[in-house]
């Protein structure tokens, strides 16, 4: 079965891939840092940050209609903020809105907010796009860990990567065979059916939960998961982070 | 020959309240290979995890001559190695290279022996290359290949293969007889479940048949061309047997029947040669009686 969940342009050849994903975590999460702590209000510095992560987007050769589509996923929570838009006093009204009992002012303070709330998560998104789309899974799970990530996090991101897609078949399955069963059906029906769906579903988890500690039990398992560790730092991976950190640091305070 | 496996008396229900084996005794040599042929729900996948332990009921089991309650862990997956029936349980790392690994790694081999080992096990299986692959890229037949490889990377004496051919397609399926043909030449002891009586034959050099307790046990001859024992377990005759008990309506002479291809062509060779280049086959008055009794035996309709 098809899904998307897979790394479709991990194993794409680019400097952006080659970097040792340690200093790629690192370098991103500094940017993101930098980002965040930009005051709303410094526009053009929002419009650098984006040049500066564009041409990391360039560099790494996945294409830009892919990185766009991920990035919608901020959408929802820039209309959050835009929904509460209204309420943030302070600053020349723009416009107003008068509901009877209540007076809704738009201020300019408010749409500041607005833009900076957007410009900062879409170029955090961004910069997670960067690092999950040029790196494939395994080593940048490999690369958290290295990092110190605590191991209970690092065996729980592993793990759900590796049995989504079982889990996400399993369902298919499931409904297919229900859908196979039911000519239409009532929605009353359909929604109980759901039902039993995701308790099947707990069930069947469960059990292959077990399974699974079993497998790992009897390959040696005594708590802690070891992999052969094959990362070395190299001259290009320090240039990209001098160049990287340098250029956004230049970018925030001067 | 030496005792490998010893298990005496054993039972097991589930907490459920399923007995899933009841007053199960057996013995395996070392070098054997060795069938264990059930029906579904027979108890085949119980009786095998409890050889490495995953699951204890009452009664022993000995592994070269020890109880394995007496023994580490650690010790016993040396010794033997179990291949589950849904490779999905048994790949649950990333790539298949960290999964082959696995064992090894925990075994405490240093780096350039796991990594010797690792594509040792991959060649044996035919999936040298697939070191960076992910296991939802792979097909079940792939998968459970893959899955032989993170037990034969530990290179245990014993190899058990819970259904290896289950589900799989015929060129999948050839490929793994193929391994374990592979496996029982260079001297392991092989263990399989399976309910797919025309993989016995061939792989097997002693048979077990299971429902919840042991019901028979003898060379797949013995089991295979005893009709009472195949009827009471529900149990088919391979095909190709099958087909000679009907040649035999039509006046072949055989004078003992082929469990497999292989020996199909053998027997035919011989029967051919002793009558002069030729074999008969004729309708006589009894052929039609004789081909109705035939599907009496089996149960065909
Ligand atoms: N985890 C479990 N919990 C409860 N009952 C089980 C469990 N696993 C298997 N059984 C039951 O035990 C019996 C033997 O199952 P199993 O050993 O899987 O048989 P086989 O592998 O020969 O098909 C069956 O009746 C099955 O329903
Ligand atoms: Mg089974």
């Amino acid at each position: 079965m098809q899904h998307d969940l897979s790394n479709k342009y991990g194993d794409v050849k680019s400097i952006i891939h080659g970097i040792d994903p340690r200093i790629k975590t690192l370098s991103l999460i500094f940017f993101i840092f930098l980002v965040v702590s930009t005051p709303a209000d410094e526009g053009s510095r929002f419009s650098t940050y984006f040049l500066l992560i564009s041409s990391v987007v360039i560099l790494s050769r996945v294409p830009l209609s892919f990185v766009f589509r991920r990035s919608l996923t901020v959408i929802p929570f820039v209309l959050l903020v835009f929904l509460s838009l209204p309420f943030i006093q302070g600053g020349e009204v723009m416009a107003s809105y008068d509901l009877r009992f209540l007076q809704l002012n738009v201020t300019h303070r408010g749409l500041e907010t607005l833009i900076g709330v957007f410009a900062k998560s879409y170029l955090s998104v961004l910069s997670m796009i960067v690092l999950t789309s040029t790196t494939p899974f395994p080593r940048l799970i490999r690369g958290f860990e290295s990092l110190k990530m605590p191991k209970i996090m690092v065996l729980t991101i592993s793990f759900m990567c590796r049995y989504m897609t079982v889990l996400v078949d399993e369902t298919m399955r499931m409904k297919r065979a229900r859908d196979l069963r039911s000519s239409g059906g009532n929605r009353r029906w359909h929604i109980e059916t759901v039902g039993d769906i995701i308790g099947n579903l707990f069930i069947r988890s469960y059990g292959r939960g077990e399974r699974i500690y079993n497998a790992m039990l009897s390959r040696g398992f005594t708590g802690s998961i070891k992999t052969l560790d094959d990362f070395k730092i190299r001259a290009l991976d320090g240039i990209f982070a001098a160049f990287f950190i340098a250029a956004a640091v230049v970018v925030r305070f001067i | 020959m030496e005792e490998i496996i010893s298990i005496k008396n054993l039972s097991y229900g589930y907490p459920g309240g399923t007995v899933a084996l009841n007053d199960v005794s057996l013995d395996i040599l070392r070098g054997e290979s060795i069938a264990l042929l059930g029906p579904n729900g027979a108890g085949k996948s119980t009786l095998l995890l409890h050889l490495n332990g995953v699951l204890s009921g009452k009664g022993s089991i000995e592994v070269f001559g020890r109880n394995i309650r007496e023994k580490k862990r650690s010790e016993l997956i040396k010794e033997i190695g179990v291949v589950f029936q849904h490779p999905d349980d048994q790949l649950f790392m990333p790539t298949i290279f960290d999964d082959v690994a696995f064992g090894p790694i925990n075994m405490g081999l240093d780096r350039g022996e796991v990594e010797r080992r690792v594509s040792s096990a991959l060649e044996k299986v035919g999936l040298s290359g697939y070191e960076n692959r992910y296991p939802h890229q792979l097909s079940l037949g792939e998968k459970k290949k893959a899955a032989l490889a993170t037990i034969l990377s530990m290179d245990p004496e014993i190899i058990v293969l819970d259904e290896p051919t289950a589900n799989l397609d015929p060129k999948s399926r050839r490929d793994l007889v193929g391994v374990m043909r592979d496996l029982k030449e260079r001297g392991k002891t092989v263990i399989i479940s399976t309910h797919d009586v025309s993989l016995v034959p061939g792989l097997a050099d002693r048979v077990y048949v299971l429902d919840r307790k042991i019901i028979a046990e003898g060379t797949p001859k013995e089991i295979f061309l005893n009709t009472e024992l195949l009827k009471k377990a529900n149990l088919e005759i391979p095909p190709i047997t099958y087909l000679f008990e009907v040649l035999s309506c039509f006046g072949y002479n055989c004078s003992s029947l082929p469990l497999s291809m292989d020996e199909a062509v053998k027997y035919l060779t011989d029967s051919i040669e002793t009558e002069g280049g030729h074999i008969h086959l004729h309708l006589h008055e009894h052929t039609h009686e004789d081909l109705r009794r035939l599907k009496e035996k089996y149960g065909h309709h």
